[in-house]
């Protein structure tokens, strides 16, 4: 039937006026809206809703289980005459920057390491994705201990290979936390990367590198000029997704260090849980929050109109 | 044949590196392991070396099972995980079929959509959020974390099979409807049952992403009876005393291990969905 009036368009027009309910909910979109109606409410009444509720609630003077009066950009201005508003602005991009670039280089260090034949390969994956698995709370309490500042391995270990007792303070000391933080979330994403560029190189065809051989281009030639240019969209994709929760990184930073010492670690997600949850002033918490807005949004659009050209 | 001089090149260019990786990833759950079964008197003797344990004792895991709520939070989580995945797997088809096979206006725009709210990081919404399920009346209860993580796992699911969908062959699909099958029908007793290593690896995800969530049950669960695994371990078990660690990591390790047996279970289709290039890093 619909197949018919499919290929012969007037026939299905004229079907179409007397059509019973069945053959009208068989059509594409009506079928398509119906279908997809249920989720859509669902993600307007939690993301969509929220999201503008924010943007209002960032224009009030809102302290916890009071309503809210209307106070225009006044929380805005408050946060551009706030020093710690701009170091949290330079830490967030520093931790984002580093890490970001730490996890790029050692992710692709580990896919070359990983892209070679050797035996128990599928083991050592599933085993190097471990840190990536594991409930980012739960492992991160691990190196909360691990740089206990009394009975740290990391520092027991420095100090066993002849660095001066007690060993440096991880996390009391500012510069310290913020490569601690640094470091760890490196650990966590580095794997994802890996992983993921590692099936990026096995898609590279081996007559190009023969090719290249050939040509007498030495091993980081080949790496320069073959690897790295067929991998470009994988490593943008991944570099995207990765810059963004990155970006609005939370948990790692509050079980960590709470944003201490002095501010050093704070990142805006941390500093407007403080400033809603902690000091229960929800209007300027969600102008803190909204003040990654701008960057997430571009970083946003970039990847979705990347991720539909692919 | 593999020479000596061969094989000392293999161990040099392959293992090192790769051990060197392996060090590195595993060894803060070789420290966890080893914290969690030595007695008190060696994790806090200086004197001793630290790195193995030499009276290895089950008193931490005890403690903690029996001390703290962390039975009932391991409960709290997998319910908490489990209803969320069905859910978000559901919503997530009903997106992804329409966009995967159907053509109608709108399509191209609901499937940016969907893409850009898979992206909005949770720190964006936490505030207004915490407003809306305290005026619902859900604080305290573990619907607010089932209803809102499919806020993330939705989009996620339905951007996951979307790619899935578009591999599977529509022949059968046109067949069905040659025969006269109703799209509806069409959908659920042709296609569907096609697809279940999409629904394995998005679900999975989902499971894994569930048990990973901090933000929401740490603003929205302040009740020790109500509690998952994350936000008990970092709010309780975390105490103002100093000899706490061995019980803590007890609760880390056990806390890590259904994700770490589901996925190595699926580690096939872990890989598989992590490379079709959409994960959350």
């Amino acid at each position: 039937m619909t197949v018919v009036s499919e290929r012969l368009p007037a026939l299905g027009q004229a079907a179409r006026r007397r059509a019973p309910l069945s053959l009208v909910l068989d059509r594409e979109s009506v079928f398509s809206w119906l279908m997809m109606a249920l989720p859509l409410l669902f993600l307007a009444a939690l993301v969509g809703y929220p999201f503008f509720y924010g943007i209002l609630l960032s224009l009030q003077y809102r302290p916890v289980a009071h309503t809210g009066t209307f106070i225009g950009l006044k929380n805005f201005i408050t946060n551009l005459h706030d020093p710690i508003f701009w170091q949290v602005t330079a830490n967030t991009f520093i931790y984002t920057g580093v890490a970001t670039f730490l996890k790029m280089v050692g992710g692709l260090c580990l896919a070359l390491a990983m892209n070679q034949h050797f035996r128990m390969k599928n083991l050592v994956r599933a085993l190097l994705l471990l840190p990536f698995i594991v409930p980012t709370v739960l492992s991160t309490v691990a190196w909360l201990w691990m740089l206990d500042p009394a009975f740290s391995v990391v520092n027991r270990l420095l100090v066993a290979l002849g660095w001066p007792k007690p060993g440096p303070s991880w996390l009391g000391n500012p510069t310290l936390a913020m490569v601690s933080i640094i470091i760890i979330n490196t650990w966590r994403g580095l794997p994802f990367y890996g992983i993921t560029l590692l099936a990026g190189l096995q898609t590279v065809p081996p007559e190009l590198y023969e090719a290249a051989t050939i040509d007498g281009a030495s091993g980081l030639q080949r790496l320069r000029f073959v690897t790295l240019p067929l991998l470009r969209p994988i490593i943008l994709i991944v570099t995207l997704f990765s810059v963004i929760f990155t970006f609005a990184d939370f948990q790692l930073v509050y079980v960590l260090t709470h944003g201490g010492p002095q501010n050093a670690t704070n990142l805006f997600a941390t500093y407007a849980f403080d400033i809603a949850m902690g000091a229960g002033q929800l209007g300027l918490g969600a102008s803190i929050a909204l003040a990654m807005l701008p960057a997430l949004a571009l970083l946003i659009v970039a990847l979705t109109i990347y991720m539909r050209r692919v | 044949m593999v020479t000596g001089h061969g094989r000392i090149e293999h161990i040099v260019r392959v293992w090192l590196p790769v051990a060197f990786f392996l060090v590195l990833a595993l060894f803060p759950f070789y420290w966890m392991a080893i914290t969690s079964i030595k007695p008190n008197a060696e994790l806090y003797n200086k004197n001793v070396m630290p790195l193995i344990v030499r009276a290895p004792t089950l008193k931490h895991y005890v403690d903690l099972l029996t001390k703290s709520s962390f039975l009932l939070w391991t409960w709290n989580t997998m319910l908490v995980a489990a209803v969320a995945t069905a859910i978000s797997l559901v919503l997530g088809v009903m997106l992804a079929y329409p966009l995967a096979r159907m053509r109608f206006a709108g399509a191209g725009l609901i499937a940016m959509t969907v893409a850009a709210i898979y992206l909005v990081p949770q720190p964006l919404l936490f505030i207004p959020l915490a407003d809306v399920i305290n005026r619902l009346g859900l604080g305290n209860t573990l619907t607010s974390v089932i209803l809102t993580y499919p806020t993330m796992l939705v989009p996620f699911c339905a951007w996951l099979l979307l790619g899935y969908f578009k591999t599977v062959p529509k022949e059968l699909e046109e067949a069905a409807r040659i025969d006269g099958a109703s799209r509806l029908q069409t959908m659920r007793q042709v296609f569907l049952p096609l697809c279940t290593p999409g629904f394995i690896s998005a679900g999975i995800f989902a499971f894994t992403l569930s048990q990973n969530e901090f933000l929401y049950a740490l603003i929205f669960l302040t009740k020790t009876t109500v509690r998952t695994v994350p936000v008990g371990v970092i709010s309780e078990l975390i105490r103002g005393d100093v000899f706490y660690w061995g019980q803590l990591m007890a609760g880390a390790l056990l806390g890590s291990i259904p994700v770490a047996l589901i996925y190595s279970f699926f580690v096939e289709h872990y890989v598989a969905g992590l490379t079709t290039g959409s994960v959350k890093g």
